[in-house]
């Protein structure tokens, strides 16, 4: 059984100009200690669906339905409390802000600590001496100083350090990371997706990473979500992805970005544009999604949506011409 | 090139002062940018790459005379203009304009399209009469891709790709011969990104102007540019043609930098180099090479000695210098000597 089940899930919110359909009908599942990216530009509710796994969306104006199982228990059916006891504990989530998500008056070994006093009832001193121990396994030097430290007084790259050392205090199952780099600079990147590459050995924990950055996704990810205006229109191994994607809409995004190196192998000199742009969610989409921007449509597409199909083992695209493994070509 | 550079920057300095105490004195400095000379052909294209806090946006700003200078010389195209009386430069400013990074707040909500294009127009006196203007503006249109009628609708109907479009038809509208693009795509999604990248491809092409593009976004950067200079910490430590650059670094910060940037390749086998810690605080900016706390290579001189930039031999093309003292070394102990950058990239 696979530790998390995401079913059909619907998020969808209220607004005064219509309703507004975030996510609309995504399905996909994490294995123990597997890493899963998920990845879409702004807008495509990439985000919205990490923040339903966890219930932090705010209803009303949200609606959420479907199913999300984790460890085959629905969490759209548990109470408060108990998802207050899987939060921080059994699931726990990075921001991308490490600027605005640490609590700005509260020094970093307490908000380590907090967690661990609040879910596995440790003393004050004892949550202070795990929270040394998380700071030296997230790489921060001197500890014992910085424990006492503010926020403030850490550079960005710490502040996320921390973020990661408060989200893995409890030992989670499973770890949602919402853009953790986005906001570091290239080499402080580098140092913290290393940190999570070392310490997803060392703690077994699946990841749930979503991003809209590429590179991140071919380096971390085993397995990959592609989402495009609330729904999933792709999911893949990462090499089976980005050798040989299904999806216009992949295709897209995978040509759209360049190469580092481009000068040296002489690839194309310009850049494949995706023409046109995302559709308003506030309206109901009868057709496949995509329609709009791609170039292969046809009155098919605009009238009946895709069902994902699997094109070949373990690689399912939404799209009514992407070849079947198998299938000659039309 | 032989003929003389288009924009011409000697020995530029910005320092910020920190105010402090019961008097509010100047208690220390931020050495934004701390001497930097470069040089802009015409119809080149410069970036200038480096980690936030470098220092590269104070460059544009500076060159702008966005603020005052607190050292250095700035030619365009032969007239010194640092030190110009703000009457005279007025006319000047004409020819270099900028995109600014994000497109939500560097329109005017309050002003149509037509207004917020027709202002430099109008501000240089460039049009004859209405008619002039009208034809214009829909020439700039044409340039940016947007429909000529969109010229009467308001910033907040655009997405931030059809706003950036119209930032950069702004700074046309003056018939510039440089524009400086601070981080112009950086706030834009993938697929939109590419659209403006190709656009400004496009038009620099079609109209033989010259670029300063400021970005952190290496692989955009390479696709863009014809030269590269990369700063840390207010200095320049690099500039070399892209192919050298990109194929054969030679300072260890590149170095670095180069093989931090995650590959769109899964599984590729690639020498990494992650640099330990932080950017030092350009307050107090250590003293020697000013990369000596972070670099793997780093030896005495390096803690004492401040290197200078000056020509390194390239195999792979002229005009690369580097401030770093390991190519005072015998080659063999010169861990820059070979050229690497395919290994960093994992390029074949």
């Amino acid at each position: 059984m696979a530790l998390l089940e995401v079913d059909a899930l619907q998020t969808h919110f209220r607004t005064p100009d219509g309703i507004n359909r975030a996510v609309d009908g995504v399905s996909f599942h994490v294995n123990a200690g597997e890493t899963l990216a998920i990845v879409g530009e702004s807008g495509c509710g990439k985000s919205v669906t990490a923040m339903s796994i966890l219930r932090l969306i705010p209803e009303p104006p949200g609606k959420i339905a479907g199913a999300i199982r984790f460890n085959g228990k629905n969490l759209l059916e548990a109470s408060d409390k108990e998802m207050r006891a899987i939060r921080g504990n059994e699931i726990s989530m990075i921001f991308q802000e490490p600027m605005t998500s640490l609590n700005p008056v509260l020094t970093v070994g307490r908000q380590i600590g907090e967690t661990l006093r609040l879910h596995q009832g440790m003393s004050a001193q004892a949550a202070e001496d795990r929270a040394v121990e998380m700071l030296n396994l997230v790489g921060i030097p001197e500890a014992k100083r910085r424990v006492k430290e503010y926020p403030h007084q850490l550079s960005g790259g710490m502040r996320q350090r921390v973020m990661i050392a408060i989200a893995l205090a409890c030992n989670p199952k499973l770890l949602i990371a919402d853009e953790p780099t986005t906001a570091l600079d290239v080499t402080i990147q580098a140092q913290i997706l290393d940190l999570m590459r070392d310490l997803k050995h060392r703690v077994g924990a699946a990841i749930v990473l979503i991003t809209h950055d590429l590179g991140v996704v071919a380096e971390v990810a085993e397995r990959v979500v592609v989402m495009y205006a609330g729904r999933k229109v792709e999911e893949a191994p990462v090499h089976a992805l980005f050798n040989k994607p299904r999806h216009p809409y992949t295709q897209g995004l995978l040509g759209s970005v360049p190469k580092l190196g481009s000068s040296l192998t002489g690839e194309a000199t310009r850049l494949a544009e995706i023409p046109g742009l995302v559709p308003s969610l506030k309206q109901k989409i009868p057709g496949c999604v995509f329609a709009s921007r791609c170039a292969h449509a046809t009155d098919l597409c605009t009238a009946v949506a895709p069902a994902l199909e699997e094109k070949a083992p373990g690689h399912v695209a939404a799209c009514h011409y992407a070849l079947r493994e198998g299938a000659l070509a039309a | 090139m032989s003929t003389a550079p288009l924009l011409q920057v000697n020995d530029l300095k910005k320092h910020f002062p920190i105010h402090g105490g019961f008097f509010g004195g100047v208690t220390a400095k931020v050495y934004a940018v701390d001497g930097i000379s470069f040089d802009i052909a015409k119809g080149e294209t410069l970036s200038l790459v480096g980690e936030s806090g470098c220092g590269k946006s104070t460059v544009g700003k500076a060159l702008l005379r966005l603020f005052p200078l607190t050292d250095g010389q700035v030619i365009l195209d032969g007239q010194r203009i640092d030190d110009m009386p703000s009457g005279t430069l007025r006319p000047l400013r004409r020819r270099m304009q900028v995109v600014f990074q994000d497109p939500f707040s560097s329109l005017n909500p309050r002003m149509r399209v037509r207004d917020i294009l027709a202002e430099p127009i109008r501000n240089f006196g460039l049009a004859k009469n209405s008619a002039d203007l009208e034809a214009r503006l829909a020439a700039l249109m044409d340039k940016v891709r947007l429909p000529r009628d969109a010229v009467n609708r308001w910033p907040h109907e655009f997405s931030g790709g059809q706003r950036q479009r119209i930032g950069i038809a702004r700074a046309l509208a003056g018939e510039p011969d440089l524009i400086i693009c601070d981080e112009a795509v950086s706030a834009l999604d993938v697929s939109v990104k590419a659209q403006i990248v190709n656009l400004l491809q496009d038009l620099q092409k079609e109209l033989g102007l010259a670029m300063l593009f400021i970005s952190h976004d290496l692989a955009i950067v390479e696709h863009m540019t014809h030269r590269v200079a990369v700063m840390y910490l207010g200095k320049i430590v690099e500039v070399a043609p892209r192919r050298s650059l990109f194929g054969a670094p030679k300072h260890p910060y590149t170095e670095a930098l180069l093989s931090a940037v995650p590959q769109p390749t899964p599984g590729i086998q690639r020498q990494r180099i992650i640099l330990k810690g932080d950017v030092p605080s350009p307050i107090n900016p250590p003293k020697g090479c000013r990369f000596h706390t972070r670099c793997p290579y780093a030896f005495d001189r390096c803690r004492v000695e401040e290197p200078v930039l000056r020509p390194i031999q390239d195999a792979m093309g002229e005009g690369h210098v580097s401030a770093c003292h390991l190519h005072d070394l015998p080659a063999a102990q010169n861990p820059l000597s070979e050229a690497k950058g395919a290994q960093l990239l994992a390029v074949g």
